[in-house]
């Protein structure tokens, strides 16, 4: 008993703990848009141009910053911790928080204590809670024009563009999608290509027989080893080792209702449904010629009395 | 004395206005008639009361008129109200996989295993739910929206709310009240198409019994069964889920009492919940429109082509099948999911031809494949769709 109930608090334990190391999910951010040189880009909350770090949350889970390090060197990973106190280090899913690099810790949160250096490549790198995993890194190359970001070309894409200068499908996007999602794309297809539907009929069909299939069959082989075993166990009961006997003798394909008999014979007997009766049952014909239950004397009414 | 009367005056002109009978449109009447026309159809005709009671009268509970802009909090789309809290399960769809973990906890998948072929009698008759989109994407409505409508032909209200929410929020409540009114319709609805489709010679084939299914293979079915769908179709994981860990609470025999509240308490508290929000959803405001025409219309053809299309599959079927293993094509019907309703159909038009041929626990198998078949199909909609 000890030893279950020991058992039990080390699987909840084994549990909580992987809940809470892959529950934060901040293994999974980000580091989206880098914006060095800022002249006439986003204002931060003080009004001032400054170089900015997007950081993107792609999972469809909040996740939380708080305690992560900010850093340009990965010799000294903590160099800004991310504070632990404010609540507007959540990031909603697949949402977005910027980070000023402008040198001021003493402004906020979300100003960190480095800045970025235009002239020369910024490696960037997004530290774990334990100072020592790298989550993300990128190297922002030299010499990007002012307000020119260093982005990837989708949220949390593997490829990275330099994006600005007055393109209208290239632009800087601050604290928001690297591409603006306007349209489903997925029902923009579907009403071009299948209109009319048939498409989706035959592949959806397709999909459900499959997985159905897959079930089918799964079954057929698992209830044949059922059938099979089933056939070995009665043939070791009965003592017969010759197949062809026990087919003879028809062993192990007892009906349902030997099994329904048996197994109501054992509920009985062990949930003791039985009290002793006087009556016998039996499956023989009785006959018995009065009962009170039918008689028909105890259904009449009385004859009404006139007065 | 005048001011006082005045005052008293004026605010009791107020409160009437506040009133249903100041604040009723002719779409409110009509929806309470709808409403009534339900709790009759459930009580009377007996027709699935126990969704008809709650949705017919949560369609009253919706329908009483009130000052929509004097912040009262009361109506069902109204933020912080006790309806619209209470409506927050349908809304982002957490009632429906508490139904099927209830469904799972109660349903004993033996006919199903024993004769694993009638899987696929559960999968042909998901080609209602298909024939109705493309139908849907015909008469105008977005590919998200006609995959919503589709899933009515799916014949099963939990998954048919499950998925609306997702594609198409703003078509739930008809889409739920539709799903329903026609699943509680199934004994008008299917025994006409099951005698045209099939001759008198099929309607009286005697299929073999089911052999016993052993305790292993009733445990083993909800894993393998959770482990194959899910891993095609992930996005059927809320549904499927629930109902394979629902089915292994109950098969597993060493955790009776989840079971039991799975499958007694649980799921009637969410029935009753589900039944009165989705019937309450139905506002005349937001209810009665020509896409709810058009749904209730698409969504009793997805019920008839699901019916024929199961029925013809098995006709089909037979032809490739032993004569000994022949299926008899009245519980073609049963894939169509509507437990157990569908399978009681095969069973009395079965017995109407041949009153010692028993159909009723070989329907059971196609009619819970149609459980497994349109919760996959919702997964690949919503998987193809959001």
């Amino acid at each position: 008993m000890m030893k279950r109930k020991i058992g039990i608090y080390i699987v909840m334990l084994v549990v909580s703990s992987l809940a809470v190391t892959y529950g934060q999910g901040a293994k999974s951010l980000k580091i989206n848009e880098v914006l060095v040189t800022n002249e006439t880009n986003y204002l931060d909350d003080y009004g001032v141009h400054s170089s900015w770090i997007e950081i993107f949350n792609p999972t469809f889970g909040s996740v939380n910053l708080r305690s992560c390090y900010l850093t340009t060197d990965p010799n000294n990973p903590t160099m800004y911790p991310i504070p632990k106190s404010d609540v507007l280090t959540l990031i909603k899913p697949r949402q977005h928080a910027l980070f000023w690099a402008d040198g001021n810790p003493n402004r906020g949160t979300f100003h960190v204590n480095f800045t970025l250096d235009p002239n020369k490549p910024n490696w960037i790198g997004l530290y774990d809670a334990n100072g020592r995993t790298l989550i993300d890194s990128v190297t922002v190359p030299a010499g990007i024009p002012a307000d020119h970001s260093y982005a990837r070309v989708d949220d949390g894409a593997g490829e990275w563009v330099i994006k600005g200068g007055g393109d209208p499908s290239n632009y800087v996007t601050p604290s928001t999608n690297n591409r603006t999602v306007d349209k489903n794309t997925k029902i923009e297809g579907f009403k071009k290509y299948d209109a009319f539907g048939i498409g989706m009929a035959i592949i959806a069909m397709g999909v459900v027989f499959s997985a159905l299939l897959l079930l089918f069959i799964a079954f057929k082989l698992v209830g044949s080893i059922a059938v099979h075993l089933n056939k070995r166990n009665a043939m070791k009961a009965h003592g017969i080792t010759d197949k062809q006997e026990a087919k003879a003798k028809s062993i192990g394909h007892e009906e349902g209702e030997v099994f329904a008999a048996i197994a109501m014979a054992m509920h009985e007997y062990q949930q003791d449904v039985h009290d002793v009766e006087a009556t016998i049952l039996t499956i023989n014909k009785v006959k018995r010629n009065y009962s009170p239950w039918s008689s028909k004397i105890y259904t009449l009414r009385d004859t009404p009395n006139r007065r | 004395m005048g001011e006082f009367t005045s005052f008293l005056y004026d605010n009791l002109i107020e409160f009437l206005k506040y009133t249903s009978f100041a604040n009723a449109t002719p779409g409110h009447f009509i929806m309470i008639l709808v409403g009534l026309f339900f709790i009759y159809l459930a009580i009377k005709k007996n027709f699935e009361p126990m969704l008809l009671v709650p949705i017919g009268f949560g369609m009253l509970i919706g329908n009483i008129p009130f000052k929509v802009d004097a912040g009262l909090e009361v109506g069902i789309y109204e933020e912080g109200s006790v309806l619209n809290i209470l409506y927050q399960g349908v809304a982002t769809g957490w009632y429906p996989p508490l139904v099927f973990l209830g469904i799972g906890a109660m349903t004993d998948f033996s006919a199903l295993i024993s004769n694993p072929k009638l899987m696929l009698v559960g999968a042909a008759a998901q080609f209602g739910i298909f024939g109705a989109y493309m139908v849907a994407l015909a008469l105008g409505f977005e590919p998200n929206q006609a995959g919503a409508i589709g899933i009515i032909g799916g014949a099963d209200g939990p998954t048919a709310i499950f998925l609306s929410s997702k594609l198409a929020p703003n078509l739930m409540g008809a889409i739920a009240v539709s799903a329903y009114s026609y699943m509680a319709l199934v004994p008008v609805i299917q025994p006409p198409i099951m005698r045209l489709l099939t001759t008198k010679k099929e309607r009286l084939i005697r299929m073999k019994p089911a052999r016993a299914v052993s305790h292993t293979e009733k445990i083993m079915f909800p894993i393998i069964g959770l482990l194959l769908t899910c891993f095609l179709v992930p996005s059927g994981l809320p549904l499927l889920g629930m109902l394979f860990f629902g089915n292994l609470l109950k098969e597993s025999g060493v955790t009776p009492r989840l079971a039991k509240t799975a499958s007694g308490p649980l799921i009637d508290s969410i029935t009753i919940l589900l039944g009165v929000t989705v019937g309450a959803s139905t506002q005349a405001s937001e209810f009665l429109t020509l896409n709810s025409v058009f749904i209730f219309a698409l969504g009793f053809m997805a019920f008839i082509i699901a019916t024929a299309s199961g029925v013809l599959f098995v006709k089909i079927f037979n032809l490739v099948l032993s004569k000994s293993n022949k299926i008899n094509p009245l519980i073609g019907n049963a894939g169509v999911s509507a437990v157990p309703m569908s399978a009681r159909i095969s069973q009395n038009v079965g017995l109407e031809y041949d009153s010692t041929n028993y159909l009723l626990m070989h329907a059971m198998g196609p009619n819970v494949a149609g459980v497994i078949g349109s919760a996959v199909a919702a997964g690949v909609l919503l998987g193809f769709l959001m």
